[in-house]
């Protein structure tokens, strides 16, 4: 018997879920983050951004998301998070910084609401 | 005959890996996650299972949304170790046992669970953390292992209570295994935990302890949870809570608690429970 899963575009905590619509639009940027699984590929991404971004055939909106490190605007773009962390990797930032931004904090404000920050 | 030995429920948090390979574990702030686990490797290593089934997801290692399984099932003699962006971790290459991966792909569909067959498969946090967490590795792992993969990242997601129900199907193929091997069934993610969005680092501690509580006393209860629901409860990424049920429904009502923990220093309730089969 079906039940229903989801709300209509449903948002949990401020966020929106990763669905077929959203994995459709960010395919691109979730692509080009995929490939970053490669050492080969990581280093010819900080070799040349605007070259990789091309090859991934990313809109003039998404290479301007990538640019500016907006990582709350390439989720809202389709990214997934989970693929965006590897383009957090060759570019420095890793989750907490992310996740502070998101929060609209700073990467320190952030930590100070941890139990244990030491865990990292 | 096969027979499920164990049932063990566990978070499969990156950064443990990264605490684990760099030594960290007796850290104030690790400690009191990895202590937990001495016990439990102690616990496995007198129960000698053959086989350790991992039901984890893949975060973008070795599956893309280019064509994305709901249920991917290793059905391989081994499973390299992948690179999920930040290198390749210094762990052996997971031994497989091939003869009862075929005999459980073959268990499973004919029980209409169509899985997706994967000879190739390289696994990473979600299947290696609890892997280093359960058992120690030397040259090699004390175990052959069967990688299950769970679609948890892009929904429409298995329903809970779909995952359930495939455990209690791993269970029917374990019980007509030909061989006599003890096997352990390990569902890990979790707890509660958001990464998106403004909430982003929200835990739901008492939703945790409930869910532990109800993982060993009433699964039912949480197999007929709707995944807003959950989401709601345990954050957007805390869905993975669902692959505890895949555990949970391969052991009978019959398992009795053996550990139990709960720690959340940073951005994940870092939850465990193991439960044993009375023989």
């Amino acid at each position: 018997m079906k039940t229903e899963q989801l709300q209509p575009d449903a948002k949990i905590g401020g966020a929106d879920v990763f669905d077929l619509a959203m994995s459709w639009r960010g395919l691109r940027i979730n692509k080009m983050c995929n490939a970053l699984s490669q050492p080969q590929e990581r280093a010819a991404y900080q070799a040349d951004e605007e070259a990789f971004m091309a090859r991934f055939r990313l809109t003039e909106e998404e290479k301007t998301l990538v640019r500016a490190r907006d990582f709350a605007g390439l989720l809202q773009a389709g990214g997934n998070i989970y693929f965006l962390l590897k383009l957090g990797v060759v570019t420095g930032n890793g989750l907490y910084k992310m996740g502070a931004s998101m929060r609209g904090e700073s990467y320190e404000q952030f930590l100070a609401t941890r139990n244990d920050a030491g865990a990292t | 005959m096969g027979r499920i030995v164990a049932g063990i429920g566990t978070s499969h948090v990156p950064s443990i890996g990264g605490a684990y390979d760099r030594r960290k574990t007796e850290t104030p702030a690790w400690k009191p996650l990895f202590d937990a686990y001495v016990p439990v490797r102690e616990w496995l290593k007198a129960l000698q299972p053959d086989v350790a089934i991992m039901v984890y997801n893949d975060h973008g290692a070795d599956f893309f949304f280019d064509k994305y399984p709901t249920f991917a099932v290793g059905c391989a003699d081994s499973y390299g170790i992948a690179d999920e962006g930040f290198g390749t971790r210094p762990l052996p290459a997971i031994p497989g046992d091939l003869a009862f991966s075929q005999h459980l792909c073959r268990s499973l569909v004919y029980d209409e669970f169509d899985i997706t067959v994967c000879q190739e498969m390289r696994v990473e946090h979600g299947f290696l953390v609890p892997m280093h967490l359960c058992f120690d590795p030397g040259e090699s792992w004390p175990v052959a292992s069967v990688p299950i993969a769970v679609n948890v990242l892009q929904h429409p997601l298995p329903t809970a209570r779909r995952c359930y129900r495939l455990g209690q199907a791993i269970r029917r193929a374990v019980d007509s295994y030909e061989r006599d091997i003890k096997v352990a069934i390990i569902g890990t993610g979790g707890m509660s935990h958001q990464l998106t969005g403004s909430s982003f680092g929200e835990m739901h501690r008492a939703n945790d302890l409930d869910f532990l509580d109800r993982i060993e006393r009433d699964p039912e209860a949480l197999a007929g949870l709707t995944h807003q629901v959950l989401m709601e409860k345990f954050g957007v990424e805390g869905i993975e809570l669902i692959m505890w049920l895949v555990m949970r429904g391969a052991l009978s009502g019959r398992a009795k608690k053996v550990h139990r923990n709960y720690y959340a220093p940073m951005t994940t309730g870092m939850g465990l429970i193991t439960l044993e089969e009375q023989s």
